[in-house]
């Protein structure tokens, strides 16, 4: 196939995923989006395999088909409450590709570039690396403290600042021995501790991050998937590659920027960390209030007397698995002619968009699935209130307290509807470590107890 | 602990502490509920309504008193007609009454209740604090009376309230006047004007102003600088010089309107006289006037406490048990009230009840135990929300908005400079075929940036997982690298070939699995 005719396919190729991006806007294209992305894959990879340059076509095949069916597997077979666990460890090995592929071809005989194009190339592979590095192991630690196997409190090291910028200078030094000229053998030694150094720096960065800062881990981590992608495009001269990453680089830089904003957070602080460690101590002013706490039977009795009810699911949802019998709730409910809707909080879970995907699962149709700035004004009029596992994003002293670590985020102003319920298993603090004062309030009842459990016993009540 | 509800034996007195549902709820929270027999009949309970909530029903009087740990009462203790003594001495010290005791108007029952060592809340002495809101009984029956002193001054007026224009001519809509904007006033300004009356109200506490036009009556401003606010948001007694100002008002509306309505109290005090002989006089004739403040002498001169008068043709009525005549109504609101009081001193929902007299609410209430008069009750710092201190941050904010926005122009000016210059940099020192790339990489750059920015938040997720599996393009990479000769990089390169083609199918399958599950409702 000559040169001409794989270019136009890289084209195609392009144009289909910039659609598929667009098309993943809306729900009503968004399927369409998935099969343009789809298409455009499949027209890269096999305009690519018929490029002169790639051989070995048994292995290929294999390794594709294998590929191919872990993952097959692995997405069919994954629980949806387990979806930002997958996004990071997929995200992990987009990361590691990318260090491999610079590597080889950092190491491929058979490339020969001299002078000013040869530095270029260099500072290519050698960004290509790092960048995969840093994608590689960020996201490893994020899989892990998403999976509950790594602590998901902030570890801020002493001194953890100064450990991050002196590994920035040791790279920039060893990039500049990297780019001299010399050797093949000669730049390897460097461009391998740079390689480690980066990879402590992933997996030191996502350490010092809080579990409820996740959704901006992961959309980070996905934007640096992507100009990984791209910086291995550079390397290799290939223009899908360059579109493709930015592209992708772009969309995750976006998303991040949309979670900062609605947790009204800078993200280079988030992004240094360590939020969600201290702050405790400034409300212990109201934790010596009483709350009131509701049993199952009652929670029933207010939700069959209110004509509106307003759903507002947290992460405490995801982790008791309690989507189904809220479906059920809801699917009752509305049977009797009671409105029904979920406000979600776009940081709301542990990945941007987490409860709409869990919603979705549990059937719950998606024109009932509110967005914050949609129902806030609505929660005055509303009867019941029913909080699922959610705290920090209903959390009043975002507003009322001027000095609190939250103060000014965005929050569901769930306090000012008749009455709230409020399903939680203890009363522990959220992840911002920040007391809520809404427990406290004379309309606000607490239903404590696992969600899934509390759910299925309300609505048996219900019936 | 056993709940006791004797039937109210005040004449005329037709409501009931607790209707049937609220003794479901309070049998919920672990209490036993007795109830005299005939006790709700006034109100339209049947005994066998309550039997069917879970109370037992009794016959005899003595043995409710005498055999309950709390008495629910509406009006105070007073002499029982049938048992012949005082219901203050059925009490003991071990039990609790929760009543209206009107401890300041009172001192003998207060005294009487003191010696029977009984623990007494009242009711009536509820702190206007937001917390104690749903146990505010004063404010729910000033709420019925204002609705019905309305629907009494109908009665006695002979035309309609809303203004019509008929085949038998024009009628014109009545003017209503209302003095006092509290719960009653505000209830009764509501009523009348959804009846079709034209309503203006007058209140000392310029605050209410906001309150009475939101509504639909007109406020009426005395050209005067003296704010009537008094502690705990009632009002308070006002200067002379006022009164006479308030007065010329009263009289020049008096010609106008045809039904006055009046509600102003000052806690603790005889009523202010508002309406004189004269202004009666003035009126028209077939005007009304409904006297809430009759019980605590009237704020007319000619108003007869639990009667009507006719003076000059005009109607003045002084009925002191407006709550009384609506008893449903009434029973169901103070039974409500009474038992979010209830909820609130049986914090562990066992029937068991914790009084704590370090509770603002609880002191406030309790007037007599063990034998000792704690009324009135010491000071506290009552927080009632001043409407005008919302008002002045709207223009500091709008200042500051402005300000972040002019700096977010500079920053994002900066940073277009900045980018320009790497740019320019980059151009500088690269050769064409890097600047060819470099080029498509920024142009992919800003359309990833506009096609993204319109993403629906619920499709994040979707978004993010096919992103992801779009990003599995450096399977190119690896493909490009396979075919080299070294082994080490064929290795390298199988590597991320298959970690690659997990991304890919993973990625995309993941996100159909999810797009299919997002439906509309059907």
């Amino acid at each position: 196939m000559s040169a001409g005719i794989i270019t136009s396919a890289y084209i195609a190729a392009s144009v289909l995923f910039i659609l598929s991006l667009g098309g993943l806007s809306h729900q009503e294209s968004a399927r369409r989006g998935n099969l343009f992305g789809i298409l455009g894959m499949a027209i890269a990879i096999f305009a690519t395999i018929y490029n002169p340059a790639v051989g070995n076509y048994a292995l290929v095949i294999i390794l594709m088909v294998a590929g191919g069916g872990i993952g097959a597997l692995v997405a069919t077979r994954v629980q949806m409450t387990a979806m930002p666990q997958l996004v990071a460890l997929l995200h992990s090995f987009v990361g590691l590709a990318a260090v491999l592929v610079g590597f080889g071809t950092y190491i491929d005989p058979t490339v020969g570039y001299f002078g000013v194009e040869r530095t270029i190339h260099n500072i290519e592979i050698y960004l290509g690396v790092l960048i995969g590095a840093v994608t590689f192991t960020g996201s490893v630690i994020a899989f892990g403290k998403l999976q509950g196997v790594i602590n998901s409190r902030p570890l801020t090291l002493p001194g953890r600042h100064l450990i991050n910028i002196a590994i920035g200078l040791a790279c920039l030094w060893l990039g500049w021995q990297f780019i001299s000229p010399g050797g093949l053998e000669a730049g390897l030694n460097p461009l391998i501790i740079a390689t480690v150094l980066a990879l402590i720096f992933g997996a030191h960065m996502v350490m010092a991050i809080g579990g409820a800062d996740m959704p901006v881990v992961i959309s980070m981590l996905n934007s640096y998937s992507g100009w990984a992608a791209a910086a291995t495009g550079f390397m290799l001269a290939n223009d899908l590659l360059i579109v493709t990453g930015a592209l992708v680089g772009s969309s995750g830089a976006i998303l991040s920027y949309i979670m900062c904003r609605a947790m009204n957070r800078h993200f280079l602080a988030v992004i240094l960390g360590g939020f969600g460690g201290s702050g405790s101590s400034s409300s212990s002013s109201v934790s010596d209030q009483q709350v009131i706490s509701i049993s199952h039977d009652e929670s029933a009795q207010l939700l069959r007397e209110a004509d509106s009810v307003v759903i507002v699911p947290g992460y405490g949802m995801a982790v008791a698995h309690a989507q189904h019998p809220v479906s059920e709730l809801t699917k009752f409910l509305r049977s009797n002619n009671t409105d029904v809707r979920f406000a979600i909080h776009p940081v709301a879970g542990r990945m941007p968009g987490h409860m709409n995907v869990l919603l979705a699962e549990a059937k719950v149709p998606y024109d009932i699935v509110l967005e914050m700035d949609e129902i806030n004004d609505d929660l005055p009029d509303t009867d019941v209130v029913l909080v699922i596992g959610a705290n920090d994003i209903v959390n009043p002293s975002a507003q009322e307290d001027p000095e609190g670590p939250i103060a000014g985020m965005p929050v569901l102003e769930v306090w000012k509807s008749n009455t709230t319920i409020v399903l939680k298993r203890s009363m522990a603090t959220g992840y911002a470590g920040v007391d809520n004062p809404l427990f406290y309030r004379d309309n606000t009842k607490m239903l404590f107890g696992d969600a899934k459990d509390s759910m299925e016993k309300v609505l048996s009540a219900l019936k | 602990m056993q709940i006791g509800i004797p039937r109210e034996i005040y004449p005329e007195e037709c409501r009931v502490a607790a209707t049937p549902e609220v003794v479901t709820h309070l049998t919920r929270l672990g209490f036993a509920v007795k109830l005299e027999t005939d006790a709700g009949r006034a109100a339209n309970f049947s005994d066998a309504a309550y039997a069917q909530s879970g109370a037992t029903i009794l016959t005899s009087a003595a043995e409710i008193w005498e055999s309950s740990d709390i008495l629910l009462k509406v009006r105070g203790p007073s002499e029982h007609p049938v048992l012949g003594l005082h219901e203050a001495s059925l009490l003991n010290q071990k039990q609790t009454l929760i009543c209206f005791i009107w401890p300041g108007q009172n001192s003998e029952l207060l005294s009487r209740l003191s010696d029977s060592g009984a623990y007494v809340l009242a009711m009536d002495a509820v702190p206007r604090i937001s917390r104690a809101q749903k146990f505010d009984a004063l404010s729910s029956m000033a709420n019925v009376a204002g609705y019905r002193a309305v629907i009494e001054s109908a009665g006695e007026f002979g035309r309609f309230f809303a203004g019509q224009i008929t085949a038998a001519g024009k009628v014109p809509p009545a003017r209503i006047l209302v003095i006092g904007a509290g719960v009653a006033g505000l209830a009764a300004i509501g009523t009348a004007g959804s009846m079709g009356a034209s309503v203006r109200a007058f209140d000392t506490r310029p605050d209410v102003k906001e309150q009475v036009e939101s509504m639909g009556a007109e406020f009426l401003m005395l050209d005067f600088a003296e704010d009537g606010s008094g502690a705990g948001g009632y009002s308070k007694t006002m200067s002379e010089e006022f009164i006479a100002a308030e007065m010329a008002l009263f009289m020049e509306q008096a010609k106008e309107v045809d039904i006055i309505i009046t509600t102003a109290l000052i806690p603790g005090k005889p009523a202010p006289r508002l309406i004189t002989a004269e202004m009666v006089d003035a009126m028209k004739d077939g005007s009304v006037i409904v006297d809430l403040a009759a019980e605590q002498g009237g704020n007319c001169e000619l108003t007869q406490p639990g009667g009507v008068a006719s003076v000059n043709g005009v109607r003045v009525i002084g009925y002191t048990d407006l709550p009384s005549r609506m008893p449903a109504q009434s029973s169901q609101l103070y039974g409500t009230n009474i038992r979010h009081l209830l909820t609130d001193i049986c914090p562990d929902n066992n029937g068991q009840i914790v009084l704590d007299m370090d509770d603002d609410v609880i002191r406030s209430m309790t007037v007599t135990r063990n034998g000792e008069i704690t009324w009135p009750p010491p000071k506290i710092e009552l927080a009632i929300p001043v409407q005008a201190s919302n008002s002045p941050p709207p223009s500091a904010t709008t200042g500051r908005v402005k300000s972040s926005d002019k700096q977010n122009n500079v920053t994002t000016l900066i940073g277009l400079g900045v980018v320009m210059a790497i740019i320019l940099g980059v151009g500088a020192v690269a050769p064409s075929s890097f600047m060819n790339h470099f080029t498509v990489f920024i142009l992919a750059i800003f359309v990833g940036w506009q096609v993204v920015w319109n993403v629906t938040p619920a499709l994040h997720t979707p978004l993010m997982s096919v992103t992801n599996a779009i990003s599995g393009i450096i399977v190119i990479g690896a493909l490009l690298k396979i075919g080299a000769g070294s082994s080490l990089v064929v290795l390298l390169a199988a590597v991320s070939l298959l970690i690659a083609s997990i991304n890919i199918s993973g990625g995309f399958l993941v996100t159909h699995r999810m797009l299919r599950m997002f439906r509309r409702d059907v």
